[in-house]
Order: structure tokens, then C-alpha cells, then sequence
């Protein structure tokens, strides 16, 4: 997947390169007041400085921009291909709210671009957000959570998901800068920035040299925070803490798989509390597991700026109410799954045997940053229904659905006992799949198809919670819902879960193709189901769809109708009345 | 009477292979191609802070030894290198310079180029052992457990 990610940017930004002069931030930029950005400006052509015009609301830029920007002569490109001048200011700010319109004149070239500035409340609405992202949550993944974990009576669910309950909702448009399909990068930069941005960039407006740290960047929240708040940050993620989501609280680079630039960033922003995986990117490079190039020792570094470490449950128990910063590593990469950690003990929970789930690293990180009587900002993300809902593997993206709601769980009791607290769930991208009906073993026959059970002879699934857990009881029931993916690579379909470990759909072959895993071949009944995306994909992708948002508490107001990702970023700001210095 | 014949032989036959399994038994320690090593016997230990490579590793480190496991499609139709991996990988770890290293593979550097294989297709590997953080100077790779002047068949 990331390959394909990688190769699908590279092709959109050759594109890029070829189009009009550019101006970042892009044109209809919404900014928030006195949050710093770059501005930058591309030029086709090699031109003098004195050729250059820009007027910003017919003045000179430097008056309205309050200072002058670098110019570069000659930008250059992959094997030193020529692209022309450019210019580029850092770090400026506009104050006072507005529409900014930025004319750019030089030769035959011309841009005009208009930025939205706007201003926050003047107090904050609630001192407590808890941003809670379902990595890839899809409409099939809480439909399919639901039945799975309440069950279902003559068509009626049996019990609700705490996700079910939160009253305010919204629509949100997902589409990137250069594509109308996203990435997590993308979306939760969105997020945590107010700009949208480029496939695979955090933080930043995707510019076209090659360089991916140059990039024009603009203010994370987690910075935004930091700088006009004395408020706490926490991120817990299921994935490495430096994946895309995570670092997009705090972080800037053209090119997500910076992961160990990334640790250096999250150390820049210190946040409070830091759960998940991806230890590897805090090892020297000697160390064996590591997956550094140099040999900063990025754990002591945490230690020395004042963190306590966690390495297991226990150690993250132990932790739950102490004082000061708190980070928790429990795995060299992402973490293992909740069917494979809690329940059928593969992946790699032989080797990392006593990993913290969700619900844990989201009291913990509660109980922690419930000390600042500022409040906080906490981001947690159920990551791995994405990473789980890229192999197709349907029941681990489910049973991981279920987890990330029993965090929310978590929230909307701490936010009954502090209702200052803004709680905001949402994905960040949609997958292909939707629920057709149930897969019934005891239908007559052997070719599993002919046991597919759609309208009224799907009936209703047979799993079972006897022990309360809200998880099913087992997953390979007899009777069981059937989730179908409408796009994918060549892979095998089994029509049963996986139960030796995550699905593996397709391999690559010497022409470089994706092609379908014959691992599956031979399991009974499996039919051979032939891709309909590019052989180079070896995962089902990112659906287009938009997601739904849905919210509570103080600041939830303002969610409602349709948005765009950028939107959900100026709710958080006005909740917090980041617009408005507090501090200073 | 025509059974005899056959009778000593086959126990000939039998006696004769029992020796050589204990010549080379016994001669392994000494004797260049003989250490297997599986995916399981790397590390001794692993952990957040990171891992350990087996007293097994430690000990046959500059030895040669055969391992068995799937070919990780390469950076070039034909290299000098590739990685070995415990099941067939579906996605390439060198397809980028930013990829991620898992930690059950082994790059093997082969004494000549050779043409690539069926990512599906079960190998064996020979060559000597070398573990510790090592850069590849032309790719800037960095590998914690290398085969060297290995060869490798299908099987």
C-alpha cells in the first residue's frame, strides 16, 4: 500500500510541477489569526527578484506580510531538472481577521489566490477535547460492530454503541489537495492544521522539490496548543506513534515514512502523554530491531527531557496516576490487533506478549492529563481498523471497531463527570466495504457462494457475548455476517475468518504484480476473486466516501451539514479560542 | 536362500548410512556447509527496547550455514542482494529507502549476481553468517544480520 501511495504521489506532483505558478498556502487557504505559516510562491520560469510582483489586497506583500521573502533563482528537481524561481517566507502571522487577496505578477506568468483569515471566540467553549479517530472507520465497520458486539432481534439491534450516541453529526469531505482520493497523512493533517494538503504530507503544503522536510509548513494544533494554551497534549495510538495520525497532532514533512524524523518532532512538541507502538524509530541504529539510520537514543532523550517509560501493562498501570510527562512504547512497529492480543494469541503477541489495549492507554492518558486544572487536548486513535480493512481482513477491522468504541466509552464517562469536555469521533477515510448479508456453514453444498445468504435468506448472525465483554464470544460462528470488499487486488476469498493470523491477499511476483496469495487457495470453498485496481496495489484502498463526524459536548454545536476536513480544525480552535491569546 | 543375498545388503546399505550420518553428525562443528539455522533461532530475546540475537547467532557468526525461507522481490531485476524472508512478503521491504525493517528477515549478499526467483518459491540459502549493524555503501541500507558469499537453489 505504501508503495503504491509513494508511486501515486510522485506522478501527481510531476504533474503539479507542469501546471501554473503556485502560491501556497493554496487559493480559499482558511487561516486561523495569528497562527504562523509559510508563504511561498512558484514560478514556471527562472526570472530576476525585480521582476517579481506581489500585492497582498493591492499592497505590497512586506507591508501586509511583515517581512521579505527569500528568493531562489532556480528551484531544481529530480536529477537536477530546472523549475524555476521561487520565493518563500517563513513563520509569518496575520493578526486580524479577513479575506487576503495575493496577486503575483512576473513576466507572463500571473496567480491570484484569496486566504479566508479568521478569527476564534474569545473564551474558550470547553477546557477538554478528546479528538477520537477511527483510522478508515466506515459506515460497514460500526454496522458490522454493532450486530457483532449487541446483536440483533427481529431487525432490531439488541444494545447501542457508545459511539451511536453522540448527538451532533456532520459530513465530512475527505479529498486531498492533488487527488480526490486521501490518505490518513492528508485528512488528519486536515485536522490538525485547517489546510488540506497532499497525499502522504503532514503539516505542510506539498511543494515540488524533491526535499521532503523543506516544505511550506503550517501550525499543528498540538503547536497551536503549545502556544497560546498551557494546556496538556496526549496522543495514544494503536499503531507506531509515529505513524501518520499521531505525528499529524504535532508534526511537518512531505513524506509520512520520515518516521524517524517524526520522533525528533514529537520530542520538539514534548507531549504529555505519548501511547502506542514504533519503538523501533526511538533505537540507535546498533541496536538489533532498531529502524534508525543514525544512532540518536531517542528513548534516553525522552528520559532526559523528564519522561517516565512504559514498556508493558504492567509498567503502564503502574504509571496510571503519577506525575509528569508519560511515554509508552509497546511494540517495535504497530501494535498487535485485539483478536490476535486478546483472543487467538497470533501475530507477533508471542513476542510482545503483555501489550496494553485502547480502553487502557485511554484511561491512563485521562488520568494523567485530568491533573492540569488548564485542561487538555487528547487524540486517540483506533488505528488498525485501517491497517486491518487494507488486507480485507474484515473481522479483525470489526473487533477493532468494537475497541475504539469502548474507548469512546471511556470518554463519555470521564466527560459525565467533566462536562467541559468536547468529545469529536470521526474517520478520517472510508474503506470499500459494506455488509451484504451472513455466510451460513450449514446451508446445503460445498461451494461457500452458494452459502451466501443475501435479502431474506441472509437471517441474522448466531454470535454470541456470554461473558459480557462486549467482544463476541468467537468469531467463526456458523452463522456470520458477510463484509465484501469493491475493490482490491487478486486474492482468494475464503468466505471464513482468519484465524492463523491478519489475511495476507496478494504477493508480488517477479514482474513486480500484485497476485493473489495461493496461501488461501486450498481452504475449502475459496473462489479466486480477480482485482480491479492496478496490479501494483497489494491491498484494498481508500474509499472516496465521505465520513461521518459525530460530537458532544460544549463546541459540538458548530458540527453539522457537510465540511471539509480543513473545517473540523477551526471547531476545535473556536472550542478552545485559540484565536485568542490566553497566555500572553 | 535368495533372500540372504538381499537381506546382507540391504543391512550393508543400512549400516553404511547410519555411518555417514554420524560422520557428519559429528564432523558439523568442523565442517563448512552443515549449520541449519531457522527464522525462529535468530533472536533470543525480543522487546520494546529492542532485541536480541540468539546465543546460536552469537556462536556460528563468521560460519557458514544454510537457511531456508522465501526471496523478498528485490530493488533490480538482478542484484547483488536480497532479503530473505520467513514467509513470502506482500510487500517488498526495499522497495523504498523509507521502508521498514521487520525482524524476521536476512539479507543475503550473493557471490555473484543472480536472477530472481517466485516470491512463493521455498529456498535455501548458503553462506557465512554476520550479525551487527552494518551500511550497505551503495544503497545506504542498514542490515543487523547478513548471509555473505551465499548461493542459493530453490527446493
Amino acid at each position: 500500500m505504501r508503495t503504491f501511495l509513494a508511486a501515486f504521489a510522485a506522478t501527481t506532483m510531476l504533474a503539479g510541477a507542469a501546471q501554473a505558478t503556485t502560491v501556497y498556502p493554496l487559493d480559499r487557504a482558511t487561516i486561523l489569526a495569528g497562527s504562523p505559516f509559510d508563504f511561498k510562491v512558484e514560478l514556471n520560469k527562472q526570472v530576476k527578484p525585480e521582476d517579481v510582483k506581489i500585492t497582498v489586497n493591492g499592497q505590497d506583500y512586506k507591508t501586509v506580510l511583515g517581512g521579505e521573502a527569500q528568493f531562489v533563482e532556480l528551484e531544481k528537481g529530480k536529477e537536477d531538472k530546472a523549475l524555476g524561481s521561487a520565493l518563500l517566507l517563513r513563520g509569518l502571522k496575520i493578526s486580524a481577521p479577513g479575506a487576503y487577496k495575493v496577486e503575483v505578477a512576473a513576466g507572463d506568468e500571473t496567480k491570484s489566490v484569496t486566504w479566508n483569515v479568521y478569527e476564534t471566540a474569545g473564551q474558550p467553549k470547553a477546557k477538554n477535547i478528546i479528538f477520537l479517530l477511527g483510522d478508515g472507520l466506515s459506515v460497514a465497520h460500526r454496522t458490522a460492530a454493532r450486530i457483532m458486539s449487541k446483536g440483533m432481534t427481529e431487525g432490531k439491534a439488541n444494545g447501542r454503541l457508545n459511539m451511536d450516541d453522540l448527538e451532533r453529526m456532520a459530513f465530512i469531505g475527505t479529498s486531498a489537495t492533488n487527488a480526490v482520493d486521501t490518505d490518513s497523512a492528508n485528512t488528519m493533517s486536515a485536522f490538525m492544521t485547517g489546510h488540506k494538503t497532499a497525499v502522504n504530507a503532514i503539516g505542510v503544503y506539498a511543494d515540488r522539490t524533491p526535499a521532503s522536510l523543506d516544505d511550506p509548513r503550517v501550525e499543528t494544533f498540538g503547536e497551536a496548543v503549545r502556544r497560546t494554551t498551557k494546556k496538556s497534549i496526549g496522543i495514544v495510538a494503536t499503531a507506531e506513534v509515529e505513524d501518520a495520525t499521531p505525528a499529524a497532532v504535532v508534526s511537518h514533512t512531505r513524506n509520512r515514512n520520515d518516521k524517524a524524523d517524526v520522533v525528533g518532532m514529537l520530542l520538539d512538541v514534548k507531549p504529555e502523554v505519548l501511547l502506542g507502538g514504533g519503538s523501533a524509530y526511538f533505537l540507535g541504529k546498533e541496536v538489533p530491531g532498531s529502524k534508525r539510520k543514525d544512532n540518536q537514543d531517542y528513548i534516553k532523550l525522552f528520559q532526559d527531557a523528564g519522561y517516565k517509560l512504559a514498556t508493558d501493562k504492567n509498567e503502564l498501570a503502574a504509571n496510571a496516576s503519577a506525575e509528569g510527562n508519560l511515554l509508552g512504547l509497546f511494540h517495535t512497529g504497530n501494535m498487535d490487533v485485539t483478536l490476535d492480543r486478546e483472543f487467538l494469541k497470533k501475530g507477533t503477541v508471542d513476542k510482545f506478549p503483555n501489550q496494553p489495549g485502547l480502553v487502557a492507554m485511554t484511561k491512563v492518558a485521562l488520568d494523567r492529563l485530568s491533573k492540569n486544572p488548564d485542561g487538555f487536548f487528547l487524540m486517540v486513535e483506533g488505528s488498525s481498523i485501517d491497517k486491518m480493512s487494507h488486507p480485507l481482513d474484515w473481522d479483525r477491522a470489526v473487533i477493532e471497531t468494537i475497541e475504539f468504541d469502548q474507548a469512546i466509552g471511556v470518554a463519555r464517562e470521564f466527560q459525565k463527570s467533566h462536562p467541559d469536555t468536547l468529545i469529536v469521533v470521526t474517520g478520517d477515510h472510508t474503506h470499500g466495504v459494506s455488509i451484504i448479508g451472513t455466510v451460513d456453514d450449514d446451508k446445503p453444498g460445498t461451494e461457500m457462494r452458494e452459502k451466501v445468504g443475501t435479502y431474506a435468506e441472509a437471517g441474522f448472525p448466531n454470535y454470541k457475548d456470554e461473558n459480557g465483554d462486549g467482544y463476541p464470544d468467537k468469531i467463526d460462528v456458523s452463522r456470520r455476517l458477510f463484509l465484501s470488499a469493491n475493490n482490491g487486488p487478486d486474492h482468494y476469498e475464503t468466505f471464513r475468518p482468519k484465524l492463523d493470523g491478519p489475511f495476507v491477499p496478494a504477493v508480488q511476483n517477479e514482474k513486480k504484480e500484485y497476485v493473489a496469495n495461493e496461501q488461501y487457495k486450498d481452504v475449502p470453498g475459496a473462489v479466486f476473486v480477480q482485482g480491479n485496481i492496478p496490479k501494483t496495489g497489494d491491498s484494498g484502498v481508500h474509499a472516496v466516501d465521505d465520513v461521518v463526524l459525530q460530537s458532544a459536548g460544549p463546541g459540538s454545536e458548530e458540527f453539522h451539514g457537510y465540511m471539509e476536513q480543513s473545517d473540523v480544525y477551526r471547531v476545535l480552535a473556536d472550542t478552545f479560542a485559540l484565536g485568542a491569546k490566553q497566555t500572553n | 536362500m535368495e533372500k540372504l543375498p538381499s537381506l546382507h545388503l540391504s543391512r550393508r546399505g543400512l549400516i553404511g548410512a547410519i555411518g555417514t550420518l554420524a560422520f557428519v553428525a559429528a564432523a558439523r562443528p568442523s565442517f563448512a556447509a552443515g549449520s541449519v539455522m531457522s527464522f525462529d533461532e535468530l533472536y533470543g530475546k525480543f522487546g520494546v527496547l529492542g532485541l536480541e540475537f540468539s546465543d546460536k547467532v552469537k556462536r556460528l557468526a563468521g560460519q557458514e550455514i544454510s537457511m531456508k525461507g522465501f526471496m523478498a522481490p528485490p530493488l533490480k531485476a538482478e542484484a547483488q542482494f536480497f532479503v530473505l524472508t520467513e514467509v513470502p512478503m506482500s510487500l517488498c521491504p526495499f522497495c523504498s529507502s523509507d521502508a521498514d525493517w521487520p525482524d524476521n528477515i536476512v539479507v543475503v549478499y550473493l557471490s555473484e549476481k543472480q536472477t530472481f526467483v517466485q516470491p512463493r518459491q521455498t529456498i535455501e540459502v548458503r553462506g557465512t553468517l554476520e550479525y551487527g549493524s552494518w551500511t550497505d555503501p551503495d544503497t545506504g541500507f542498514v542490515s543487523l544480520l547478513r548471509i555473505r558469499q551465499a548461493e542459493y537453489s530453490a527446493v
